[in-house]
């Protein structure tokens, strides 16, 4: 607790600095407030979709440190001390799409849309850590994520298609 | 579905942590919380205070010794089931590991914390007991070392007390000749378990670990057993139960097919 922090509604108030997509934002939120939550009502990056809030669907995915973590599985005053990126901070610095959401366009990969995020920061850290993943790693990448349109097939596809985007744009640079 | 309020703590030394638990009957640890924030979500669990662990250092140490592996609280499953040391001193580890939830959950959730939310639907409680592991837990009185088969009492129900925490976990090594092995069915891959086990065998000695059959980590002895008789031994020391996810009929077939499957693997293993 900090001399700022102050109460509102009878509940601690915590004024905190988070860093999401390399931009540092203070909030002032109770301990209870969910890093989804932060993100979307505080921060106002609607991006990521909350869904069962329990970690059950995944929808809610961003990366802490270049992780893959559920935001509604961490308070978000528990989160001062890593880099947030979210689904807006996924893009080219050029503002173009990056390998996994062009692959997903390509694709099909997104439906209805509603868990595309957590799927987008899922396979981009996946795919940081495995670039050439074999049929089976591609399935079991996303494993964590539910797609209410069970779309699965052409996410997978997606998977695919971004690691070869993601190997093209290496050779081209190289 | 969201958390009652708490009052937040957020410590940079132990000392601190365990002092304003000391104070504080129902107050609860937070390290990974990817048991506890759901609990606090739907509000099965309501503690005044959380005493938040993540700021302080030291906590996530990955030791490991010829004796075992010695896993701090801030040690998350992603970190231990990528050690190559821990791989090597203690294979049935990474084995189980690889099955606890998912990647994404693996990143944050930490191995201690899963130990003591004691939850006999996971997989690390289990392990422990199997391999005849410890916790270590500290509170303003000192520390002292808890047995595993001394440690699990129910269903999320532990002999820690609330004014400790638990500072690291140890698996002992696995003896020279022995071999383990891990298998579980789930409905997705990463979710709870319906049924699961691991085995550990050593000589002509062979020991299972349940997983979701029991409120506690049961393990059944089953040196001298028959291979066709298996699960039908190890199901003379279980009693599973019907619920959303199965019935008690169909888990019974799962510990016996399971049974058998696990420890022809770690027998295999052995060799």
């Amino acid at each position: 607790m900090s001399a700022q922090d102050t109460v509102r509604h009878g509940e601690q108030l915590h004024l905190i600095r988070l860093r999401v997509n390399g931009i540092g934002h203070d909030v002032e939120v109770p301990a209870r407030r969910l890093l989804s939550d932060a993100l979307r009502h505080d921060l106002g990056l609607t991006g990521t979709h909350v869904g069962c809030e329990h970690g059950v669907c995944g929808a809610c995915t961003v990366l802490m440190d270049g992780k893959p973590v559920r935001a509604c599985l961490i308070f978000a005053v528990s989160a001062v001390d890593a880099e947030i990126t979210t689904v807006e901070g996924l893009t080219e610095p050029d503002g173009s799409l990056s390998p996994v959401q062009q692959a997903f366009s390509e694709c099909h990969g997104l439906q209805c849309g509603f868990c595309t995020p957590g799927f987008l920061t899922t396979i981009t850290a996946g795919l940081n850590e495995n670039p050439c993943p074999t049929h089976e790693e591609a399935r079991e990448m996303i494993a964590g994520n539910l797609c209410r349109c069970t779309g699965y097939q052409n996410i997978v596809k997606s998977v695919e298609r971004a690691a070869e985007i993601t190997q093209a744009k290496e050779a081209e640079s190289a | 579905m969201k958390p009652a309020p708490f009052a937040y703590h957020r410590p940079t030394t132990l000392g601190d942590a365990l002092e304003v638990l000391s104070g504080n009957a129902d107050a609860k640890v937070l390290a990974g919380g990817q048991s506890l924030v759901p609990l606090l979500s739907m509000r099965l669990a309501g503690p005044s205070a959380l005493v938040d662990i993540n700021a302080i250092p030291g906590l996530d140490t990955i030791e490991v010794t010829e004796a075992g592996v010695r896993i701090g609280a801030l040690a998350r499953h992603a970190d231990v089931l990528a050690h190559e040391g821990v791989r090597r001193v203690q294979p049935l580890l990474p084995e189980a590991l690889s099955y606890v939830a998912h990647a994404t959950i693996r990143n944050r959730g930490t191995t201690v914390g899963s130990i003591v939310h004691a939850d006999a639907a996971a997989e690390m409680p289990s392990v422990l007991v199997l391999l005849g592991g410890s916790v270590e837990a500290a509170s303003t009185g000192g520390t002292r070392t808890i047995a595993a088969e001394d440690l699990f009492l129910g269903p999320l129900e532990s002999t820690l007390r609330p004014e400790e925490i638990a500072t690291s976990a140890f698996f002992p090594a696995l003896p020279a000749g022995a071999g383990v092995a891990f298998d579980e069915i789930a409905r997705r891959q990463g979710d709870y378990a319906l049924v699961g086990l691991g085995a550990v065998v050593d000589g002509d000695s062979v020991r299972a670990s349940y997983v979701s059959v029991s409120d506690v980590p049961t393990v059944v002895d089953l040196s001298g057993v028959p291979d066709d008789r298996l699960g039908e031994v190890a199901l003379e020391h279980l009693d599973p139960v019907d619920d959303i996810h199965a019935t008690a009929a169909y888990r019974a077939q799962l510990v016996r097919v399971l049974t058998k499957r696990v420890v022809t693997k770690a027998r295999e293993a052995a060799r």
